[in-house]
């Protein structure tokens, strides 16, 4: 009887509202095409792909990309560069807290808002600019970083095809980008901080800097703690554009990251298997980060994505 | 209390000078390259060029307006933006919509199936083989349809949805008889216009900026957008870019070339970069507003 009735229900749903799942049509198909068909492709790593026989006709062999990759020479150099600049970059997820509490703390408003909207501005440039950007002004012989360093003395350095200088001009000019506009979502978290915190805390004697550490940090502690783990989702693949543009034969030694190389493997070398079973490899660390450290946030301060 | 107020002044000082030496470094440079596009290219290669321009010239820009494959990336890239946003916008609201509704059976599993390509996905090699396997390598298409919808965006869209559009009204129009097309084309879109706008924006941004897709899909170069383009004359250096300029200029010196490329650089910059810088300030609040209602989870 019961089942009766609800597949009763469910037909009577459906001829009034067929409507809305007309609606939600085409994004599902998107996503089953462009999202779910290349997770279901990723079996192509365990595999010997042929163009002939397609991601699901081709041969099985297990996990022998996998094997092949991890006993490589270049294994260790590629893992530990993604490594470093990875966490080199999250090394500086303070920064943006740290502008936002300063921004917070200015009595000028119109100041303020121009202090905004140029700050912004770097986020609005494509990679390519910056990259572009880079390279000119890191010039050996134009550029106007080696002019003032020539003006003090020091030898003109040709940074961008160092490899000891790399990992400092990604964080560096990425953070240049970023820093205005991270600031976004901790303003308006700070805006929502009650004032009366601030009054009770004026009357006890508290200064400015002790206010804010006792009373606007804890009370963006939440957001800060979720944008952390979203940072951590994104942790192995952040930026690898960038890297792609930023990197030379001079300075691969430190810029040669997973993804650059799943990229030189995969589609110019055209080693499907082998590089998806690099990106698979990839994605599975990034999966098992997220995972523990919104485990940990969950228990530690019961903020967490899910 | 004159003791704290008075290290509270100090703080300010210090705070406002911080801030203020921040935002200086930031826009130093975007000062440099404008000034440099209109500055003689030896005053800036030498370095005496540094903050204004010197000895003015509208060379470079004559150059990039000269320039062919500029013009074809230019247009190409405002096509791929607009046809892009448009696609974007089509499948997102409706969508966005439904899942927003409550009558919506199996919402849950309608947005696990979403969310979920947030946390995993093909990788790169998979999903390239999925685009040519559909035939659109070297084509429009391989810009505009992969990466059309992400789950942020419908995230964003259902919570404005559920927050701006009341039960009451919905409730109201279908015992009046309204089906849910007349509703959302009539009652929904006009009062989702602030939205649709951050929508529409973010995803043009991105289109706008965007190389990668460009690199791997096309070979084509009629089809290249603008920031391949881009990447030829900045950071490749190819001055096969500057063909036009050169075939003007039939025999050019060397170190006329140098100077030509240069010129040409700092141009290039602000003609590709300029149309969002100008726009993005009168926009802020929208990108604002975008990237709070982003942030805000259930």
């Amino acid at each position: 009887m019961d089942q009766m009735k609800k597949r009763y229900q469910i037909t009577t749903n459906f001829r009034s509202n067929w409507q809305l799942y007309l609606f939600l049509l085409p994004v599902l198909t998107y996503f089953f095409v462009f999202h779910y068909i290349p997770m279901y492709g990723v079996q192509i790593a365990f595999k010997d792909y042929f163009a002939n026989l397609g991601m699901f006709g081709s041969p099985w062999v297990g996990f022998e990309h996998f094997v092949r990759f991890f006993e490589s020479y270049y294994f260790w150099r590629l893992l530990k560069n993604t490594i470093i600049l990875n966490a080199y970059n999250l090394l500086l997820f303070p920064l943006p807290i740290i502008f936002a509490l300063m921004l917070n703390e200015l009595r000028n408003g119109t100041f303020k808002k121009w202090t905004q909207t140029l700050t912004y501005a770097p986020h609005f440039i494509s990679v390519v600019v910056v990259v572009g950007m880079l390279v000119a002004f890191l010039d050996p012989n134009t550029g106007i970083i080696n002019h003032v360093l020539r003006s003090f003395g020091i030898e003109p350095v040709s940074f961008l095809t160092s490899p000891e200088w790399f990992r400092h001009i990604y964080v560096w000019s990425g953070q240049w980008q970023s820093l205005g506009w991270g600031t976004i979502i901790y303003l308006a978290a700070l805006a929502g901080v009650n004032p009366e915190l601030h009054e009770a805390a004026k009357v006890d004697g508290a200064s400015r800097f002790q206010r804010i550490l006792h009373i606007n940090i804890p009370s963006i502690l939440p957001t800060i703690i979720i944008l952390f783990i979203l940072n951590i989702g994104n942790f192995m693949q952040i930026g690898f554009e960038k890297v792609l543009l930023m990197q030379n034969n001079l300075n691969s030694e430190t810029s040669d990251i997973i993804q650059t190389f799943v990229y030189e493997t995969g589609l110019l070398e055209g080693q499907y298997s082998f590089a998806a079973a690099i990106g698979l490899f990839e994605s599975a660390i990034n999966i098992v980060l997220l995972i523990t450290v919104n485990h940990i946030a969950r228990k530690v301060s019961s903020n967490s994505l899910w | 209390m004159s003791k704290f107020s008075l290290s509270d002044k100090a703080f300010d000082r210090l705070n406002f000078f911080l801030v203020l030496m921040i935002t200086l470094i930031i826009i130093y440079p975007l000062i440099f390259v404008i000034s440099a596009s209109i500055s003689d290219p030896h005053a800036v290669n030498t370095g005496r060029m540094w903050l204004w321009p010197v000895e003015i010239t509208v060379d470079g820009f004559i150059r990039v307006f000269q320039n062919e494959a500029i013009w074809v990336g230019y247009r190409n890239t405002i096509m791929y933006t607009v046809i892009g946003v448009s696609i974007h916008l089509t499948i997102l609201l409706p969508a966005a919509y439904a899942l927003s509704r409550k009558e919506l059976m199996a919402k849950k599993t309608f947005l696990w199936i979403i969310l979920f390509t947030m946390l995993f996905n093909g990788g790169l090699i998979p999903t390239y083989l999925v685009v040519k396997n559909l035939g659109m390598v070297n084509t429009m298409w391989a810009i505009v349809i992969p990466g059309v919808i992400g789950a942020w965006s419908i995230l964003v869209a259902r919570t404005f949805f559920q927050q701006t559009i009341p039960d009451q009204l919905v409730e109201a129009s279908k015992i009046d008889g309204a089906s849910d097309i007349y509703l959302f084309f009539k009652v929904v879109l006009p009062l989702s216009l602030p939205m649709i706008a951050v929508m529409g924006l973010f995803h043009g941004v991105a289109l706008w900026n965007q190389y990668f897709n460009a690199l791997i899909y096309l070979s084509d170069e009629q089809l290249f957008p603008l920031q391949l383009i881009l990447r030829q004359i900045l950071i490749l250096n190819e001055t096969s870019a500057d063909s036009a300029a050169t075939a003007a200029g039939a025999a050019q010196s060397f170190a006329d070339q140098v100077k030509t490329a240069s010129l040409v650089k700092y141009a290039v910059i602000i003609v590709s970069s300029l149309p969002l810088l100008i726009v993005y300030p009168f926009l802020q609040r929208f990108f604002v507003k975008g990237v709070l209602i982003g942030s805000v989870k259930e």
